[in-house]
Order: C-alpha cells, then structure tokens, then sequence
C-alpha cells in the first residue's frame, strides 16, 4: 500500500506542474500516467511534436521565398526518415527532461492506469503487471482529452489519421483533406502543405478558426489560399469511403464536384474530455453533459477530496490554462486561500501567419453588446515587419472606452505567438492604453506594434496617419 | 452568471403576459420541488419579490418573481414539482394594479434601444451616475441625455437593492468614473440593469440561502467558466487579487484609485481595514461600554487571534441559537484500563497513542449509528431535521493558537487502531499548523477531553450545527459498593451536552448511559456497535 498526501492522475502539462508544486511545498506526491515519463499529449502527440514540424514548415516555406531575396536554395529534398527522427529527438528531450525533474523532486512516479476505489484509494494497473494500492489525502485528476471521431468520420483504415497518427508522419500524401477548420487542422494542414501534399480543408462553419475575430483570420485565410489547395467552407463531409486508390469523400454545400477523392484525410473536428476514469461513479465527482469534471472556482470536484484541471474541466483545452489550474489546486490543497481567476488565458495557432488573442475578443464583445474601442495597427506600417518581408500581420487592442483599460489583444502575423505574452500581462495587470503607450517598446521590433497600438486608440501613432476620434 | 440571460429572456415575455413562469435557474437545472409558496392570491407582488423557495438538486433557492401586479391565482403548492418554464402564477396587471414599472420599463427600453446595442457592461455606469448627480459634468455625446434621463429614475423605481452598499461606493465611483464597474449597474438605464439587477440579487440570496440551510455546505461547484461574460473583471493584478482573496474582500467591491479605476494592494488594504472597522463597530459584543479598567490597576491590551475571535463568534452563535442541556455519568473503566494498558504497545508501533480518546472515538461513533438523532442537524428555517449517514468525528485540540476541532471521517469504519493513529496524526497537524481548514469541517459530532488537565465535570458548548458534544473529564479511584463491599474502580466522569431542540432528556440520559456501558463492557462494542 502506498500512501501519499496527494496523488495526480495523469502526466502532462497540468498533471505534472500540480505533482512539481506540490513536491516542492513539500508534500508527499505520487504521479500516475501511462507513458514512461510525464508530458502527456502536449509533449508526446500535441503542441511539442507538431510544433518542431512546424518549425521545419517554416523553414521550407521561407528558403522557398529567398529566391525574392536573391537567394536560390532549389527545390527543398526531404528526408521523411531523417525529419521524424529530429520531431521524436525534441520529444525525447522534453520527456527525459520532465523525467528528471520527477526524480529530483522525488515524486514517486507511478506508470500504468489508475482506477478510483473511493474518496482516499486507488488502485492502480501498473505497466509492468503489478497491481499497487494506493491511499491519498487528496486527488487531483488531469486526465485530459481525446480526439473527437463523430461515427460518419470514424473510418476503420490507416489513410483516415486523427491527429496523432497524422504527427508520425506515415508518409507525404499527394492529396490530403484535412476536416475541421480549427488550429488542429490547420496546424497540421501547413505541415503537409509546405511538405509537399496538396491540401484541402474542410469547414462546417463559414469561417475558419471558430470563434476568433474576423479580422485577424481573414489575414491567414489569405495567406492560406497560396499554401494549400483549397479551402472549403459550409460545407460537411456527410460520408467516407475507403477504396483502393484513396478514400472517397462525398460533400454536402458549396463545393464541386460533391465527390473527391484523397489520398489520406485527417479528422481534426475537436477534442472531447477524457473523463471516464474508472470508479469515478464511486465518488460524489460530477460530469456535465457534455463530459466535463465539473468543479468549483478552486478546481475542487464535489467530493471534498478530489480536484480537477485541465482539459478534462472545460474549454479552452490548452496546455499552459490546465498548468495554472494544476498549481491552484496544489496551493489549495496546501491549505491556501487561492482560486483559478484569470483575466486572459491566451490563445495561439502556430499556423503562418500565426494567430494569437488574449481576454476580450470583439466577437465577443458584439454578442454581449459590451461598447468597446478598438485600435488596430496593420503591419504594413511595421518597419520590422518590412525587413523580414512579412507586412501581412495585424495588431489590435480592446479597449473600454470609459477607463481607457486594455480588456483584449488580438494578433495575426509571422511571430504572434510570442507577442501576445505581453497583452496577457498587461491585461493581468490592468493597463490602460496610456500604460502601453508610455513603455518604451525596442526598434525595430514586432513589439512595437503594440506600443503604437495604444498610439493609434489616442490618434496619435507615430506610424499611421488616422484622423481624430470623436 | 449562466441564469442572466435566460432571466432576461423570461422578462421580455413578461411583459405582455401575465403569468410568471419558472425562469431558468442554473446550468442544468431543469425542475426543483416546491419547499414553500410565499405568496398568495390578493397579495400585491412586487417585481423581484421572491415567490416561492425551491429545492434544486444544487440548492434550496428562493425564486423572484419578473412580474409585479396583484396575484390572481398561485398555481403551484409546497410540494409540488415544477419545471423550467411552468406558469406558478398569474397577476392582475390592470390598470389598477400596475405600478409604473413595466411603463417605465418599456420606457427605458425605447429610449435607450439604440444606445443600449453600444452600452458598456459595467464601467459606463460609473460616469452615468455622476451625470445623475453632477449634470453638469456632461459630455456632449449623443446619447448620453437620454441615458442619464432614465437612469435618474433608477433610486426611486429599484428599490432594497443594496441601497446602502451603493451608497457607501458613491462617492468614490463619483470621482473615479469606472471604478466601480459592477455596483453601479443598478443604476443604468439600459436592459443591463433589468438583466443583471435580478440576476445579482439572486445569486446572492441564493447563497446566503445555502448557507443558511446547508449550514455550511459548499456552494454547488459550477463548471469552469474562466473569463465572466457578465462585466469587465475588476482592474486588479494578479498579486492583489490573490491578497484581497486571502483578507476575504470581493476584489470587486474595491474602488480603484488607480488610472482607469486600476485597484492597488493599498487599496484592497484600506477596504479591509474599513470592513473590519465595520464588523466592530457594529457587533453585538461590544454593545455594553466596557469600564475604564485602568482606573483600578494596570492592564494590557491585545489583539484577539484569528483562532480566538472566530472561537468567540462561534461559541456565542452556538450558546445564543441552542438551547443546552448537559447530563452527567460515571463509566467504569477499570477493566478498559488494563486492556488499554495490555495493548499500548500495539497502537504505539502503528504510530498512534491507545488514549481514553480515541476508544471514545471509536464509542461515540457506534451510539451514533445507534441513536440518529444524535447525528444530526436542525435547519429551522426549513423546519425539517437533516440526518447523516455518515459518522464524522471531531476531537477539540488545545494548541498554542486558541481551540481547534480537526475532523476523523468515517469513524465508525475504522479500528481501534486506525483511529489512534489518524488522532494522533491530526491532533499533530493541529499543533504544527498544519491543518487544513477542510480537515476541521464535516464533524456530525464533538468530543472535549479535559481529562489530561484535571476537573471533574464540566459543561461542554455544542459545536453548531452539531446537535451533541461529549466532555470527558480525570478517571479517579472510587470506592464502589458491590453488594457485599467497597471496591476500588477507577470511575471516568462523561458530561453530554446537547441541543434540546432534537434531543430529549431521555434520549439524552439512554445515548450517555450506552456510551458508559461501552466504555465499561467492551465486550458490547463488539456486540452491538
């Protein structure tokens, strides 16, 4: 019997943030995940892998461009081997180094499955056979989400990949369609593009990217019209056929011809909360309809014992929103008065351009009918955009016109990822768009087009011309 | 938060109906049973009036009524089940009848139809209500006469809507436009107020109601819902959210002095301190004027302990709402002596100590199962008897901090043994400070050992909501007369107090007699517990 004070249930990113702190407000911690280290989807099959693969779409895509520049790199060779092993490298990295720190830290980490006795046991399959009880004062479950398969996409062939499958790289399609418009999609539909297969998305909604500003997607969309074969949307995938040379997909809405066919399809529609632990009807843990571990605002579940962060909690599902939670219910646990109350959970879609948007969105804002002021600076006006030949970017603040106080960020261009910290740290603490445009931003940089951002909301930016408000 | 738009939904029927239907109450919460009715046909209702109390899988709440009129006809009776969308009843809204709300509704919406697609959530009001009371401050934009036209009307048409919290805020929203982003609500022209204003009140005599009735339950956790839809966040970092949470200020109660109404630690420090000024000065305790005690010697004054005061409010709550009987015993356990003794060492390599205590624990919790009535609790305000299954214990802790109760769950599932080594381990956790606040809540009953110090007898406080409280106090040889002659038994004197409200001094005397039998014949533990 093992018996610790507080048991995490599952590895990655939320899991193991929740397992460190708690080891290090020195309570007795135990870690139970399948994998033999902790990371979970993110660093195995999520935001790590597919961000090394993007980082080498990049690459391809700009030694493409350099021949505008006077540089000719000739058509890209690709070592599909050689480029799977360099993703598997960085994964390698982060799970050895995740496994070190459990082991510095003495967490005691358990891999197999765990299954819920009641409010203070576990039992646990491990992987190597045995079987091992374990007593808790305190659980915090961080299993996390699955890819959602609806039962017209679920296809029982190898050329139909979920995400996962896609990240291992099989081979590069000619044609690939890629279902679902969001950043899985599209993340991974601009690996395969710059790689070499003709891309196809496919959208039920009338945009891409569900839920961000217009504006800011209508740069990537675009962008995206170059990079891939086509882009459809309102339209849905009503039925898959899987034939010898290549699965037959029938459309239904604004496309032509209504039957195509592709060499493989990737199904990336969402990710459904992986919240059917065993035993879980043993405790008072209640899940809503739609599969969420409902909790409190401290992450506690109904039974007083248990918590709950990340993915398998509620949207958004990021990783960085599910590490926050992880260290609140630690803090709790160790008997703070603490609670999960952030002002901004950022967004990012590593596509190119990338797309980045912290707090208050203006979809938003329209739907409560909250009066807003938007600033806008395009990047056109971006010196530092200009020299890396990337002016298709947009910065946009949100604003409360009465206090002048930053409530949103938007972004769209080549880096947006990073950029947004800053809008996350400032709508944290509050700024006002006077703050923002009284700090010195450093030239030439994409930072700068916060700063002048700001300058834009009091008519006065340095950089563009706009008239008087009011 | 997820009721506000469904509550506004329902009152933009209202408005040509005159039946009040269930409005929606919460994610997931289609039905509840009718607790009580709170009107009845004559009665004139105002809007907001609650009209029924409702029991919900979540929480007995009290539903307000949208409508205002006289009541024609309740359609619903305590009892009953009723679902999202149910007429309950129907008002006389003739002419008559009608008080000016729903004109001046109706006003306000047309009024403000086209601003109000623009109007700010929350900071908006902050200006408004300057305008209401400086006009002169006006800006000259176009809709704003329009909005402080109605908005001067908001005082006299809403009115219980903590008036005096309002007011205490007025004057620093006053010269700080936007500081005040969620208060000032109430006094927007716009459908923000009709929607929020009912919506605020609800939830918050919803809460008090959980508390009041659960005593102490946790408030029905809700799914995650990390950026509020409702009103911009209060400007605050994260550091002085965290402080203000930790001193139990509402970060959004604190005016802001900062740009744009930014809240800094300085500010959430001084509402604290205000707050707490408040509480003393308006607290019961300090009703009779105390003498000046230095006119007779010297004396110190000291600051009352976290620990101490909330002891002192407790205790008082307790003493003032339960009306206390206490009954004494004597066990003997001369024979439970030489068993414990006989198997010290035993709980001692398991970590715990065999106290007079924990065999208590063990004890108590089997009368408990044996005597419900024992392990339960009073909630007048439903008029009904709540009754646990469950059997949580609570052992009183001295430690240099003031009393602690550290809570043993499910004692009676567990040995002898095991509940040495939890005490032990608790009652340590209790001294080092390292308790946690949930390890001291869910008791169903307490037990006070003075034994350790001495006395004989004493009268124990039943920790509300609690209804019983065991004292323990010394063992002592006493010579006791066994027919034939006088022997010597080590006697363990037992005082039970208990709230008389639920428990009869028969009950009373059988619950304490079946403890010291116990206590006194192991054996029967065994038998019958």
């Amino acid at each position: 019997m093992i018996s610790v004070q507080v048991v995490v249930v599952g590895g990655g990113p939320g899991g193991y943030a929740a397992a460190f702190l708690a080891a290090d407000l020195g309570l007795s911690t135990a870690l139970v995940d399948p994998e033999p280290n902790p990371g979970g989807v993110c660093v195995y099959r999520g935001c790590i892998p597919s961000k090394a693969l993007l980082h080498v779409a990049k690459l391809v895509d700009e030694a493409r461009h350099a021949s505008d520049w006077g540089v000719d790199f000739g058509e890209p060779k690709i070592d599909l081997a050689k480029l799977r092993a360099f993703k598997d490298k960085v994964v390698k990295k982060n799970t050895s180094g995740t496994g070190q720190l459990v082991k510095y830290r003495k967490v005691q980490y358990l891999q197999g499955l765990a299954e819920i006795v009641d409010a203070h046991r576990l039992t646990l399959k491990l992987t190597d056979g045995k079987e091992e009880q374990l007593q808790f004062e305190h659980a915090i479950l961080a299993t996390g989400s699955l890819p959602a398969i609806p039962p017209t996409l679920k296809v029982n062939d190898p050329r139909v990949m979920d995400s996962t499958a896609a990240l291992d790289l099989p081979d590069i399609p000619k044609s690939l369609l890629v279902v679902g418009g969001g950043y899985i999609g599209l993340e991974l539909g601009t690996v395969y593009a710059e790689l070499g297969s003709a891309v196809t998305v496919v959208e039920m909604t009338p945009g891409l990217l569900p839920g961000a500003d217009r504006d800011l997607v209508d740069v990537l969309a675009k962008r995206i019209t170059h990079t891939m074969k086509s882009v459809l949307l309102n339209t849905k995938v009503t039925q898959m056929k899987p034939e010898s040379n290549g699965i037959r997909v029938s459309f239904e809405g604004e496309v032509d011809p209504k039957e195509q066919l592709f060499d493989r399809v990737l199904v990336a529609v969402g990710r459904q909360p992986n919240s059917k632990i065993p035993g879980l009807e043993k405790t008072q843990v209640q899940v809503d309809q739609r599969g969420f571990i409902m909790i409190d605002e401290q992450r506690r579940t109904h039974e007083p014992t248990i918590f709950a962060i990340g993915d398998v909690v509620g949207e958004p599902m990021l990783a960085h929103k599910a590490s926050h939670e992880g260290r609140v219910a630690v803090e709790v646990i160790a008997g703070e008065n603490v609670a999960f109350t952030p002002r901004a959970i950022p967004a990012v879609v590593f596509t190119d351009p990338e797309l980045a948007w912290a707090g208050l969105t203006e979809t938003q804002a329209a739907k409560e009918n909250r009066k807003i002021t938007i600033a806008k600076f395009p990047w056109g006006a971006s010196g530092r955009a200009a020299t890396l030949d990337r002016t298709d970017g947009l910065t946009k603040l949100i604003l409360d016109p009465e206090s002048e106080r930053l409530l949103g960020v938007g972004l769209v261009g080549s880096g947006a990822g990073e950029l947004i910290a800053e809008g996350v740290l400032a709508i944290e603490m509050g700024a006002t768009a006077t703050d923002l445009k009284l700090t010195i931003h450093p030239h030439p940089t994409l930072t700068e087009t916060l700063m002048e951002s700001a300058e834009v909301f009091f008519g006065q930016a340095t950089h563009v011309y706009r008239p008087k408000r009011g | 938060m997820t009721t506000a738009t469904s509550v506004d939904e329902t009152e933009v029927k209202t408005y040509v109906a005159t039946d009040f239907t269930l409005p929606e109450l919460g994610e997931n919460i289609a039905a509840g049973d009718v607790l009580r009715v709170l009107v009845k046909p004559g009665d004139t209702l105002a809007k907001d009036q609650p009209v029924l109390e409702l029991e919900t899988d979540k929480a007995t709440i009290e539903v307000p009524s949208s409508v205002a009129g006289q009541v024609k006809e309740v359609k619903v009776k305590a009892g009953d089940k009723v679902k999202v969308g149910q007429a309950i009843l129907s008002v006389d809204d003739g002419a008559g009848a009608s008080d000016e709300k729903p004109a001046e509704k109706a006003e306000a919406k047309a009024d403000s139809k086209e601003a109000a697609a623009k109007q700010p959530k929350g900071n908006g009001g902050g200006r408004q209500q300057t305008k209401v009371e400086e006009p002169e401050d006006e800006e000259a934009e176009d809709e704003e006469p329009a909005a402080a036209n109605t908005a001067a009307k908001v005082p006299a048409g809403e009115p219980g809507l903590e008036q005096h919290v309002q007011g205490a805020k007025r004057d620093a929203a006053a010269d700080k436009p936007g500081a005040k982003p969620q208060r000032n609500q109430n006094a927007e022209p716009d459908e923000d107020r009709d929607r929020t204003a009912p919506s605020v009140a609800k939830a918050e005599r919803s809460e008090r109601k959980v508390v009041d009735i659960k005593s102490g339950a946790r408030v029905s956790a809700e799914p995650a819902a990390p950026e509020a839809p409702e009103q911009p966040p209060a400007p605050a970092a994260p550091s002085v959210r965290r402080m203000a949470r930790e001193l139990g200020v509402d970060i959004s109660e604190v005016p802001g002095n900062g740009p744009g109404g930014r809240i800094s630690i300085d500010d959430v420090k001084a509402y604290a301190k205000r707050m707490v000024g408040a509480t003393r000065s308006g607290a019961p305790a300090s009703a009779v004027p105390l003498p000046d005690f230095a006119r007779w010697g010297e004396v110190e004054r000291q600051p009352m302990r976290a620990v101490r005061r909330k002891t002192a409010e407790h205790l008082s709550a307790a003493w003032a709402t339960v009306p206390h009987v206490t009954q004494c015993d004597l066990a003997d356990i001369t024979a439970l002596e030489e068993l414990r003794k006989k198997h010290a060492k035993e709980v001692e390599a398991a970590g715990g100590n065999l106290t007079v205590t924990a065999i208590a624990v063990k004890v108590v919790a089997a009368a408990l199962r044996r005597y419900p009535q024992f392990n339960a609790s009073v909630d007048m305000a439903a008029g009904e008897i709540v009754f646990k299954k469950y059997v949580n214990i609570g052992i009183a802790v001295d430690t240099d901090r003031g009393l602690l109760v550290p809570v043993i769950r499910n004692a009676d599932q567990k040995n002898i043994i095991q509940l040495s080594v939890e005490l032990a381990q608790l009652s340590e956790k209790a001294r080092n400070r390292k308790i946690s606040l949930e390890e001291m809540q869910g008791g169903c009953f307490s037990i006070s050992n003075l034994g350790g110090i001495g006395g004989t007898y004493f009268t124990p406080i039943v920790n509300a909501p609690e209804v019983a409280i065991l004292g323990i106090s010394r063992a002592s040889m006493q010579p006791k007369f066994d027919n034939t002659q006088f022997v010597p038994r080590l006697m363990l004197p037992l005082s039970l107090s208990y709230d008389h409200r639920v428990i009869d001094g028969a009950d009373g005397i059988r619950f304490l007699r079946w403890v010291a039998e116990a206590l006194e014949q192991p054996f029967l533990l065994a038998l019958q517990g």
